[in-house]
């Protein structure tokens, strides 16, 4: 039976982990991300886990190692943040163009320059054309649920891509929090074993990463996109069937008190939860606001959430990363570009908050609603605002 | 002495194994001495194996969608991490079969990579997976520059070469640096196996790749590897190029069997190495002067090893 215990949400990523049984975890030490791994190099020199742990010489080698791992046919993990994620970026690519379900957990984290080990979604961001399916999570449960998730939806022979369980650093991965840890014969109703279609086997030779001539790297691209956009089926079901067996259900979009709302707030990972209380707040005061918020960001959900906002006149969106010298946020761009060619759309408001590790406060979202409420009325000139940026 | 080459005898020449895990008809330069060396080496590793390449020559001419020379199961990521690709699948390989997923069968996992993606880019993580000790042969290919993309210089190309980012001119003989010793940085991990070859001396190649794949841990075969198209040289000169560079100690060759050096054919008359240089467009260029140091530096470097093998001229 499941237990209700307190840990770090970084311990409880790994918990999950080991659940799955995992064959090969690859993996690079990185702050926030070291104590997923650490946690599974000790599981593994326990004996309570039979797998591999390869201690690799960088996070570029940690993917390639991982490649190489799913290649062959083992169920393959590794965790990373930031610089890391970046260093992985030529990586990142090919894992799902070879059809590969690798699973890695990130703790979101600034990328440097100034260096910066705190949380915001700037690494991530960086990482949106990867073709990886892409879930964040609000709470050390959540993480514990969706690294499950992300072994059954990856590995569906429908879905065969990587995926990537977004937390934030720091203020998820070292918090501790009472989270239900289910056990093994739980998990195992619900996460069959790997069973791989191709795998690199004497027995039956393959060759895996063929040249991509001009006559069909078009095709190779359009099949990988089509599998992506395909898999949002099988998160949903998956999701579902999680929600049936162990009583919690996600959705790929998650609104809270958007009845009646005029203005709705959305966001992104850990933050969201500060912002229902500020919603709460805000309600109480009879101000109409709402919030909605992804739980899967790739492939972006847009049947979904324009049936979350359905309704609403304005949209205040809620960026954890920068696009410099863009338009606005990574997350205010997808919205308008799904939004654009809907009639009777909401407008748009989009602010940058919580870079590197600046906290967003309940006040700060008071302060974004108040904002849209007077954008509402009259247009601002700038295409976007930071938020809680000192001034001299 | 290393108990898995007990029972190995050597090849003959008149039984060589009938594998081919490479086919003809790739699509190789005419009289390319890269795509000879790689063949006689997974002759010598045999069926039972799996090939991680690198990005370079021997990976776009085995393996333009749909077309793949391969005959075994083969694997190209990128061109920096052949040895930590290999990595995770002879790691996943043996957890695999330790929890009775896949045949408990030894397959032998080999990675292969040009001078280029050895000795530079993917120096790092090739020094990773030897450190790790994963249970895996690396091959360097080295025709001494970037071929694929080229002929541009990487470390391994040897002084006073010519390449496009080498160019002899007003104030340049070519490539000024040393070629980068890469054998030596692999006996520096501690790995049991390293050793040198060349497709000239074919028996002593297979032999060196099979006790490479025989032996526990990594190995490290660095292969002496002709290019007509960037050596300047007729196709039909691979072979002559090759010998000369072992007759005159340009390219030595020797094994490290645990850290031990044996070397393998002693030149005690090398000819002059001016009679290797001018068989090849990319050394044309070269004055008196320079061939003088070249003759001096090879005759250092031979000395050298010399010691390391505790022998003397």
């Amino acid at each position: 039976m499941a237990k209700r215990i307190g840990m770090e949400v970084s311990i409880a990523a790994s918990e999950a982990v080991k659940l799955a049984d995992v064959d090969l975890i690859a993996a690079y030490p990185i702050t926030p991300q070291t104590h997923i791994v650490e946690h599974l190099a000790e599981v593994v020199a326990d004996g309570e886990l039979d797998a591999a742990f390869v201690p690799v010489e960088s996070e570029h080698s940690a993917m390639s190692c991982c490649i190489g791992s799913s290649a062959a046919g083992a169920r393959t993990f590794t965790a990373s943040s930031s610089q890391g994620l970046a260093l992985m970026h030529e990586m990142l690519f090919i894992a799902p163009a070879m059809r590969l379900p690798i699973v890695m957990v990130v703790a979101n984290r600034a990328l440097s320059g100034p260096i910066s080990i705190w949380n915001d979604h700037s690494d991530i961001m960086a990482e949106q054309d990867i073709a990886w399916i892409q879930t964040f999570a609000e709470n050390g449960q959540e993480v514990f649920d969706l690294v499950l998730h992300a072994f059954r939806v990856a590995e569906d022979s429908k879905v065969l891509l990587p995926m990537i369980v977004n937390m934030d650093g720091f203020t998820l991965s070292h918090v501790i929090e009472p989270i239900e840890i289910l056990d093994k014969a739980e998990v195992d109703k619900y996460l069959p074993p790997y069973k791989p279609k191709v795998r690199l086997d004497p027995r039956k030779p393959v060759s895996m990463g063929l040249v991509g001539v001009p006559e069909i790297y078009t095709e190779a691209k359009k099949a990988t996109n089509e599998a992506l956009i395909n898999s949002k089926k099988v998160v949903v079901k998956a999701w579902k069937e999680f929600g049936d067996l162990f009583g919690r259900y996600y959705n790929p979009v998650e609104s809270y008190k958007t009845e009646g709302a005029e203005v709705i707030l959305i966001t992104m990972g850990s933050i969201s939860e500060t912002a229902m209380t500020a919603i709460d707040k805000m309600r109480e005061k009879g101000l109409p606001v709402g919030l909605v918020r992804f739980r899967l960001w790739k492939p972006f959900p847009a049947t979904e959430f324009k049936k979350a906002i359905a309704g609403a006149q304005t949209l205040a969106v809620v960026d954890r990363a920068l696009s410099p010298g863009g338009a606005c946020g990574p997350v205010a761009e997808e919205i308008k570009a799904a939004l654009y060619a809907e009639r009777g759309r909401p407008k748009v408001f989009n602010f940058i908050a919580g870079l590197g590790g600046r906290d967003v406060t309940v006040e700060n979202f008071e302060e974004i609603v108040s904002r849209a409420f007077t954008y509402a009325k009259k247009r601002p000139k700038q295409l976007y605002e930071m938020i809680g940026v000192r001034e001299i | 002495m290393i108990k898995e080459f007990e029972n190995f005898k050597g090849f003959s020449a008149k039984k060589l194994p009938l594998a081919e895990p490479i086919a003809s008809g790739h699509r190789a330069c005419q009289g390319c001495g890269e795509v000879l060396a790689l063949r006689l080496a997974m002759k010598a590793i045999g069926m039972n194996s799996i090939v991680v390449s690198a990005t370079g020559c021997m990976e776009i001419i085995t393996s333009t969608f749909p077309h793949t020379a391969w005959n075994v199961p083969w694997i190209h990521v990128a061109f920096e991490n052949a040895a930590a690709v290999a990595s995770g699948v002879e790691a996943a390989l043996k957890v695999l079969m330790r929890k009775g997923k896949i045949p408990q069968k030894h397959i032998d996992v080999v990675a292969i990579g040009g001078d280029g993606a050895t000795a530079d880019i993917g120096l790092q993580a090739l020094s990773g997976a030897m450190e790790r000790g994963h249970d895996f042969v690396y091959i360097c290919l080295d025709n001494e520059a970037y071929m694929n993309t080229g002929v541009q210089r990487s470390s391994s190309t040897p002084y006073g070469a010519m390449t496009t980012t080498s160019p002899p001119g007003k104030k340049s003989f070519g490539q000024a640096t040393k070629k980068k010793n890469v054998p030596a940085i692999a006996v520096a991990h501690n790995i049991p196996y390293v050793a040198t070859a060349s497709p000239a001396y074919f028996l002593d190649l297979m032999n060196k790749a099979k006790k490479a794949a025989l032996v526990k841990g990594p190995a490290y075969l660095h292969i002496y590897s002709s290019c007509p198209t960037g050596w300047r040289h007729g196709g039909d000169l691979a072979i002559e190029i090759s010998k000369l560079a072992v007759e005159t100690n340009v390219f030595p060759l020797y094994e490290v069997i645990e850290g031990n050096y044996i070397i393998n054919r002693k030149i005690t008359k090398p000819k002059p190495v001016a009679e290797y240089l001018k068989k090849q467009g990319r050394f044309r260029h070269l004055t008196d002067d320079i061939i003088a140091e070249i003759q001096r530096q090879v005759d250092e470097e031979y000395d050298k090893l010399l010691k390391l093998a505790g022998e003397t001229a």
